[in-house]
């Protein structure tokens, strides 16, 4: 009940903080450290099975610099495998994806490009705390020479999403959507030109999804950094997408604004966007 | 099939912990949290497990050895067989439940929930960070626990050669014959099999957790799959291992 009333206020808390930058709050420190180069991606017909499972089938999509594009596909569409090949957990049978004209699976990519990923199970490291999970990209690849800017720039991304207080405390112990938020802390930490979000509301409460999607347009607006999100939350898509992408059957049925998705002629897309009771 | 790519996988996991083993002074820190872990989670049933096969040894070839006048060589019977085989096997089975399942669990269930994958994308690889630690402790940590289950199984072996009637002998004698018999070369001969028992355990563990897919159900099937694996391993290898010590004239 406790950690209801404090995520509670956590919401209420999280524009303010994010967007007092000229007021000196600590989360001024992480805006300024990012410096968003805002990348570009291109997915060139990529093609993926599992046996005989045709999971993406020719998948093309264009994203600009500093877009903020929703993927939304009912379950079983290949969302997520789609996002495992953008950050190149997997490789595709056939096709390529290009971030800012770089193929992701030149062996150099990793030197010029970095992709964050805030997963739909959050992924936390259970043997460390908050604070330690954060720090982790920062500590393991020595960005800091000194401990205390470390720790600024760690306290002013969970400040970003309003945990600042839960620096030790052990993920165990955070509900689902505390969970989401430092592990969408610890990707901006990373300093990224592109965050991907799998399923960033899932099995979250209607405040809880708020404050989510409260956060994505805060790094819309205020970063200008590259997002991609996969959902099937359709509020969420029409709040804070720039253009939304129709995931059917491995292949994007229609890309479009979200004004362009909601008067959408086609079938599909009018079937899956229609309120669920009426 | 699936025999060689098991294989294959164990043994590109070998090789590519040993290749980022030259980062093993930079994670000090992890390869020290997890001695601490070993050592937390094994002296103590170690010891106990170490005083009554000791005891047990004393107790089977005591009254035999009596039998032939021959009750003078119980702490060398019991001091070589502990140093060469009893030791290094009893500590192998001990860290592959204790530690090796532990190790197992935790892997899997951080391949089950996208941990390593969440690793892969902060570009930090999951052999230098979890397994490299896991793989110089648990090595350096075996032999040390031979020699402390060693010692203490002579230890129970004296004490049952002393109380027990039908052996009767004094603790000098029993020390006596045991210093005699249990040389430096039989003592190396112990350790050089747990080292290499470190290996085999650490390995297998963590590329079975490493390859969990599915949920929790898997996590628990792998556990039991990577201690039998272990098992099987560390009393083949032992054989071959004697066999080559045989052979290098080190046994």
């Amino acid at each position: 009940m406790e950690q209801k009333l404090q995520e509670q206020n956590t919401n209420d808390n999280l524009l303010s903080t994010i967007t007092s930058k000229e007021g000196g709050s600590s989360a001024s420190v992480l805006l300024d450290y990012l410096k968003c180069a805002s990348v570009g991606v291109k997915i060139d017909n990529i093609k993926r099975s599992f046996g005989d499972n045709y999971v993406l089938r020719g998948l093309a999509l264009d994203i600009q610099p500093g877009e903020t594009v929703v993927i939304l596909g009912k379950s079983g569409s290949g969302k997520s495998v789609l996002m495992r090949h953008i950050i190149g957990l997997e490789c595709p049978d056939a096709g390529h994806i290009y971030v800012a004209g770089e193929d992701i699976n030149n062996p150099d990519f990793k030197k010029n490009h970095v992709i964050a990923m805030v997963f739909q199970s959050s992924a936390l490291f259970n043997s460390l705390s908050v604070s330690e999970n954060v720090a982790l990209y920062l500590r393991e690849h020595k960005i800091f020479a000194d401990e205390s800017e470390l720790k600024q720039i760690v306290s002013s991304a969970l400040d970003i999403v309003g945990l600042r207080d839960k620096d030790d405390v052990m993920p165990s112990q955070l509900s689902g959507g505390m969970k989401r938020r430092v592990a969408a802390a610890r990707a901006l930490v990373m300093n990224p030109d592109i965050i991907l979000f799998d399923e960033p509301t899932a099995g979250l409460d209607p405040m809880m999804t708020r404050t989510m999607g409260d956060l994505i347009c805060d790094l819309k607006n205020k970063v200008e950094i590259t997002q991609i999100i996969v959902t099937h939350d359709i509020d969420l898509a029409f709040y804070v997408a720039d253009r939304i992408a129709i995931l059917n059957e491995g292949r994007i049925l229609e890309v479009g604004t979200p004004e362009q998705i909601r008067a959408s002629v086609n079938s599909a897309t009018i079937d899956f966007i229609k309120p669920q009771f009426e | 099939m699936g025999f060689f790519r098991i294989t294959g996988g164990l043994l590109g996991l070998l090789m590519e912990t040993l290749y980022w083993c030259k980062a093993s002074f930079s994670n000090s820190d992890k390869v020290f949290a997890q001695l601490y872990i070993i050592g937390n989670q094994t002296l103590p049933v170690g010891a106990l497990i170490a005083l009554f096969s000791g005891g047990v040894l004393a107790l089977q070839a005591g009254p035999t050895l009596a039998q032939f006048g021959l009750e003078e060589n119980v702490g060398g019977l019991v001091g070589l067989s502990l140093v060469k085989e009893i030791g290094p096997i009893m500590a192998s089975i001990l860290i592959a439940g204790r530690v090796g399942s532990a190790m197992t669990a935790e892997l899997a269930s951080m391949s089950v929930y996208e941990e390593i994958d969440a690793l892969k994308t902060m570009d930090i690889n999951p052999v230098r960070y979890l397994v490299m630690p896991r793989f110089i402790a648990m090595v350096l940590a075996l032999p040390i626990l031979v020699i402390y289950m060693d010692v203490i199984g002579w230890f129970g072996g004296g004490i049952v050669s002393v109380v027990n009637p039908e052996v009767h002998l004094s603790f000098d004698v029993y020390y006596r014959n045991l210093s005699e018999l249990v040389d430096f070369t039989a003592v190396m001969n112990g350790l050089i099999k747990a080292m290499f028992f470190g290996i085999i355990i650490s390995i297998v563990c963590c590329y079975v957790g490493l390859k969990t897919k599915g949920g929790p159900r898997e996590i628990g099937s792998s556990v039991t799959k990577a201690v039998v694996m272990s098992f099987v391993l560390v009393l083949v290898s032992d054989y071959y291992i004697t066999r080559i010590l045989l052979f290098l004239n080190l046994d």
